[in-house]
């Protein structure tokens, strides 16, 4: 089955709205709740779920999602039990599903092995947060086979060259690091931030999301003016794991990200 | 990259990717660092071409650091074994106690070429850090180091000598509080402040170029080795044996040799409380390939890629990968791995000391380990060299306390 990511994209600037891209950790805060939350998530106005398939010695990832991770592992979360989850969030969501993890666990799994399993398993795409285009192409070769996305990641220190060359290897969509920096929660959307968004359209028309430090409704409203979508990770860990016993976890997280979403429309 | 390119003059030089035999290094990092590191490996390269750099990092390898470091012949050692003759790569009266003020060096020098006001580095044994931070004192640097917990507590000598020299010691808490961990906040930090900062990588692991660039600063061990017992001798050394944890030394000493198709290389690795168990660090002789810390390599890790925790005696060599480099020796069969359990390296440790006069490091003390078990078996004729790699007052409390003199 070819991605599902071009159609949503295409759906929702048809609709004049930006993407809310949700991230959440497979099998945090628990493993059986992990197909449910993502329906509940893409119920609530997510456009795109990223699910992060934990790893021990994670080098993107700020304090919250490693600790995410690790709470994952420790339930013993492997690859294919976060495979397993997305063929389960299948049987209740449409909503497209991008795996982000490193490098290596897809490479011990087998590159095509992986891209088979993912895209049986219901997923549109991967993010490989360690893995840049240099190194990419067997990867690459093994997910167009099977349909899946490859988002490569832009950071603020990317040259121009560097820029065209990651932007024109994306599929799905171009994944826009905000600052440089770890993912994590950030006061402010930095200054320069419009002027890389520039840089990446003038060199493809792939769509543009922008993540790392989005962590609210203004930042959403603000990303979305200039890009395509926002992608929202730390926040959403952190109140999963906060909110893991509370009964009335549901409404709260359809609260949360309805209120991400409402600021992805541009009037 | 197509193996035609394997001749024997490039078989042991990276590609332009930083690949060595077209599998092994490379760079899996995030975007953000990439650009650090084109511009590192430029730098490096114009460096490396400019003999006023080479003339620079020569002047501090002699005056600073007192190189060259003396080849010793271990004479009672030598009989005592009863095989090959025996010498000691010196290593543990460079400046610092350790070859890790090599690389520290050299790394400031093009740092201070690129104009980076910040250095950050990571340390296991506390032995780079020291390097690092005193290297830093030396050119005036700010200066933070990231060592894991638990080694901030068996390496406390290091920690304190850190501090004297003006460095910040951060403590990682995170996953198993040692080398692995200190090395993934130290490439967070550099994710972070990379406009500003240049990472001190500490051994020949890493993204594409520190492989390289590490080993060839370390390898001066192996070009001065390879002189003296020349001198000493007329010939070349038939064994050269040293430890390996992430494998700065032994990539050191065995570098200048690796043409020289009759000298065996042998690295030491840690197998702690023995390799049948969970509780080693022998990533060459019992783990698999991955990819971990920017590069493809051999990594001890499970069935799905995650990493296992490791455990060694000693802290420098608690680690769960090794540089590319020497993953790239072992399927050529350039040269061998094998490793001894923490008893035999503390037994080692002893019998360096008493025989010789010489306290070594416990990572050395591996070395011996082996030495002590090859040499009786080699020809009297032949002749081996050890790369003595540090010296041992920083391990000395742990084992006082381990053999109950404490």
């Amino acid at each position: 089955m070819p991605s599902r990511l071009p159609q949503t994209f295409a759906a929702l600037k048809n609709k004049n709205e930006g993407a809310l891209v949700a991230f959440l950790t497979a099998g945090d805060p628990g493993v059986e709740s992990t197909p449910d939350l993502i329906a509940l998530i893409a119920e609530a106005g997510a456009d795109v779920v990223e699910l992060g398939i934990p790893y021990s010695d994670p080098l993107a990832d700020g304090p919250i999602i490693q600790a995410s991770s690790q709470r994952a592992l420790d339930r013993g979360v492997t690859p294919p039990m976060s495979l397993d989850l997305v063929r389960q969030a299948r049987e209740k969501t449409q909503v497209p599903i991008v795996l982000m993890t490193s490098y290596n666990l897809v490479w011990i799994y087998g590159l095509e092995r992986f891209a088979k399993d993912a895209a049986e398993a219901g997923a549109d795409g991967a993010i490989l947060t360690d893995l840049p285009p240099e190194e990419a192409e067997p990867w690459k070769a093994a997910a167009q086979a099977h349909g899946i996305s490859t988002v490569f990641l832009v950071a603020p220190t990317s040259t121009t060259e560097r820029i065209a060359r990651i932007a024109g290897s994306s599929t799905g969509f171009v994944y826009c690091v905000s600052r440089t920096g770890v993912t994590g929660a950030r006061k402010e959307m930095p200054a320069d931030l419009p002027q890389l968004i520039d840089q990446i359209r003038a060199a493809t028309d792939t769509p543009v999301c922008v993540g790392f430090g989005v962590s609210n409704p203004e930042h959403v409203a603000q990303v979305c003016a200039m890009a395509d979508g926002a992608v929202v990770g730390s926040k959403l860990v952190e109140f999963l794991h906060q909110n893991a016993d509370n009964p009335g976890r549901d409404a709260a997280v359809r609260d949360l990200v309805s209120g991400w979403k409402a600021a992805t429309r541009r009037f | 990259m197509a193996v035609d390119t394997l001749s024997a003059e490039n078989l042991y030089v990276a590609d332009a990717q930083g690949r060595f035999g077209g599998e092994f290094g490379g760079r899996f990092v995030p975007e953000t660092i990439i650009p650090a590191l084109d511009e590192l490996t430029e730098a490096y390269a114009k460096a490396k071409a400019d003999p006023a750099f080479q003339e620079e990092f020569a002047y501090y390898c002699k005056d600073y650091v007192g190189r060259p470091t003396p080849l010793f012949f271990a004479e009672k050692m030598t009989r005592e074994l009863g095989g090959a003759q025996i010498y000691l790569k010196r290593e543990d009266l460079a400046h610092t106690g350790a070859h890790k003020i090599n690389n520290a060096l050299g790394q400031i020098l093009l740092a201070k070429r690129m104009n980076k006001p910040r250095i950050i580095a990571e340390t296991g044994a506390g032995q780079h850090g020291v390097a690092t931070a005193t290297a830093c004192a030396l050119f005036g640097y700010e200066c933070e180091v990231y060592m894991g917990e638990e080694d901030v507590e068996r390496q406390k000598l290091n920690v304190i000598r850190m501090n004297l020299l003006g460095a910040k010691v951060i403590p990682v808490s995170s996953g198993t509080r040692t080398l692995k961990d200190a090395l993934n906040e130290a490439m967070r930090d550099w994710v972070t402040n990379v406009r500003n900062t240049h990472y001190i990588i500490g051994t020949v692991a890493g993204p594409h170029p520190y492989p390289t660039m590490v080993r060839d600063f370390q390898s001066i061990i192996g070009i001065e080795s390879r002189q003296q017992i020349q001198e000493e001798t007329g010939g070349l050394p038939d064994v050269v044996v040293a430890c390996i944890g992430g494998g700065s030394n032994a990539m050191g000493i065995f570098y200048p040799f690796v043409h020289d198709a009759g000298v065996r290389l042998i690295g030491v690795e840690a197998a702690g409380h023995g390799l049948h168990t969970e509780h080693h660090a022998a990533t060459l002789t019992a783990g698999s390939k991955g990819v971990l810390h920017g590069s493809a390599s051999y990594v001890l890790q499970d069935t799905h890629g995650q990493v296992r925790s490791t455990h060694s005696i000693s802290a420098g060599l608690d680690y769960p990968g090794v540089g590319p480099e020497h993953a790239h020796f072992k399927e050529q069969g350039r040269a061998e791995y094998v490793s001894v359990t923490d008893e035999e390296a503390l037994d080692a440790f002893q019998w360096v000391a008493k025989s010789e006069g010489i306290i070594p490091a416990l990572e050395s003390s591996h070395a011996f380990a082996h030495v002590r078990k090859l040499a009786p078996t080699l020809p009297k004729e032949q002749k081996l060299i050890v790369c003595l790699s540090g010296r041992g007052d920083k391990d000395v409390d742990q084992v006082a306390r381990r053999l109950g003199l404490l």
